[in-house]
């Protein structure tokens, strides 16, 4: 089965290395996968996004013109994006960046409140993690484990940032 | 030769490493005993060069620069060649046309190179998005001069990385520039890719390059002569290598092409977006397949022909407004009928859309 996922929001956010960390977890999954990130002028503050592509058996494409999931971390992502989805998708929103009002009643609408709750933890870089934690929960395109594995192996040895990452995981994940 | 398509990972994953493309291929060039990089900035192919300054520059005996021009960069890969380091130069289309005139002098002095084209839209500055508009150029030469380079068609991750290592000792083999024609979707994506070479499988020798004359007659290797006769004496020469390179190298790839009534021409990413296609249109019950040219240069003329045999309906299907069409009808001589799908300007089309255009040219053709 293939399912394909865009993670769009400001750069800076943290949406591509989100991907990255799906893409990751599926690979370790032993699952074939293509993470593309859009690519060119980009700048922090302006817009960033990824496609990530996951299936058991060869992907041709790595561009998604319908995803099942998209990821909305701001406002102007969610705008840009949400006519993308898929009949029956999950569209997910960062409620505390997000207030336009999703006019389709055809998909399912998943809202996380990432800058509220990873100001919470403390550390509001993290709140690309909070909505993984609940992308993974909602989703199921892989393990929550895998995705816990990508993370330590890109973090490496970097100890302190790897329990703040793994906290707003955590924490995303327990919503749903 | 057949090309066995390197398999997408199974379930063991443990040699595997997330890559983009563009890293890969720097990646399996160190490991094929690349020496030299010479790089000028352009997107989509920055990876490679970043790449290269990181882990090349820091390499013991081996030199990462970033050159002043396109132009520079492969006049160094030129000085390079001629001491006997492998060496490689990288960029995106407008900057590969800039490189054209130092191709001809390698191809020239019969000097081994490998070279990048990611390419991406055109003509002029065109667009930074995924295109494959420079098969003319690539297939042809590209400068001035009657000569070829091999051109490598790669459709992944996994495959730029292999034919980098191939690139290398093909160059190496028959002292001859080769380019790999990516483009910016493979550049720009990740996928998983293992490297399953650590070391060239040829070792180039120092014979015929330019050690110094240590106190012996002086060598000279150019590519001028004021005597036509001796210069055409240069040209049978590099005919003849060309000949033995279509004889040896010519590499192409079938999939699903045994009882096909319709068979779609591609390489690169858009045989991989072909191939998608495919398989949701044999799952309703159409006989189609792919044949993919591998090496551009040399085109696979005789297994096309051999195709045609049992296969009348060709759609040859490229990101740009038909180029290796021409090779498919020249291949072919007036046998099959040949139809043509195309997107230009960077835009990518996704596999259902390459499949109603297959679709439709079945039942239009009465294929059913």
């Amino acid at each position: 089965m293939l399912v394909k996922m865009l993670i769009a929001g400001f750069g800076g956010q943290g949406v591509l290395s989100m991907g990255l960390n799906i893409a990751e977890a599926a690979m370790l999954e032993g699952r074939n996968v293509t993470y593309l990130p859009s690519y060119g002028a980009e700048v922090r503050g302006g817009t960033a996004n990824c496609t990530v592509a996951i299936s058991d058996e060869e992907i041709a494409s790595p561009v998604a013109s319908s995803p099942e999931f998209v990821v909305a971390m701001n406002q102007p992502s969610a705008i840009k994006f949400q006519h993308h989805i898929q009949s029956g998708g999950l569209f997910f929103l960062n409620s505390s960046l997000v207030e336009t009002e999703i006019l389709r009643g055809d998909i399912e609408i998943v809202h996380v409140p990432a800058n509220k709750m990873a100001e919470e933890l403390g550390s509001p870089k993290v709140a690309n993690m909070v909505m993984l934690g609940a992308f993974t929960r909602k989703s199921g395109v892989v393990e929550f484990d895998s995705v816990i594995q990508a993370l330590r192996h890109t973090l490496g040895s970097k100890k302190k940032l790897i329990d703040v990452n793994e906290k707003a995981l955590v924490k995303g994940y327990e919503l749903y | 030769m057949r090309w066995s398509a390197p398999r997408l990972p199974s379930r063991s994953t443990v040699s595997k490493v997330l890559m983009d493309g563009n890293s890969a291929i720097a990646e399996a060039a160190i490991r094929a005993g690349l020496r030299c990089y010479f790089g000028y900035p352009i997107t989509p192919q920055n990876e490679l060069t970043e790449y290269m300054a990181m882990h090349l520059g820091r390499k013991k005996g081996c030199t990462f620069l970033q050159a002043e021009s396109e132009v520079a960069a492969i006049n160094m890969v030129y000085g390079a060649s001629l001491v006997g380091a492998r060496a490689m130069t990288s960029s995106s289309s407008p900057g590969i046309s800039l490189k054209q005139e130092g191709i001809s002098y390698l191809a020239a002095c019969e000097l081994p190179a490998v070279i990048v084209n990611m390419q991406r839209g055109g003509p002029g500055l065109g667009s930074i998005a995924a295109a494959q508009s420079d098969y003319f150029q690539a297939t042809r030469g590209g400068g001035h001069g009657d000569y070829r380079t091999i051109v490598l068609g790669p459709s992944s991750v996994q495959e730029l990385a292999d034919m980098t290592m191939r690139a290398f000792d093909l160059a190496d083999k028959y002292k001859i520039p080769v380019m790999i024609l990516g483009d910016g979707v493979l550049g720009q994506m990740k996928e998983p890719v293992e490297f399953k070479r650590e070391a060239p499988e040829i070792t180039p020798t120092r014979e015929g390059t330019l050690q110094g004359a240590g106190g012996g007659a002086s060598r000279i290797v150019k590519t001028f002569t004021s005597n036509p006769s001796e210069l055409e004496e240069i040209n049978w020469s590099l005919f003849r290598r060309y000949q033995l390179i279509k004889k040896n190298e010519t590499t192409w790839d079938t999939y699903m092409t045994d009882d096909a009534r319709l068979v779609v021409v591609a390489y690169g990413i858009a045989a991989r977006i072909a191939r998608g296609a495919i398989k949701s249109l044999r799952a309703k019950g159409l006989k189609v397949g792919l044949f993919r040219p591998v090496t551009l240069w040399p085109f696979p003329d005789e297994p096309l022909r051999e195709l045609v045999k049992n296969v009348r309906q060709l759609l040859v299907f490229e990101m740009n407004m038909g180029q290796m069409i021409e090779d498919v009808q020249l291949a072919l001589a007036g046998k099959g009928e040949v139809s043509f799908y195309g997107r230009p300007g960077g835009v990518i089309p996704a596999p259902d859309e390459v499949g109603r255009v297959m679709s439709r040219l079945y039942y239009q053709k009465g294929l059913k």
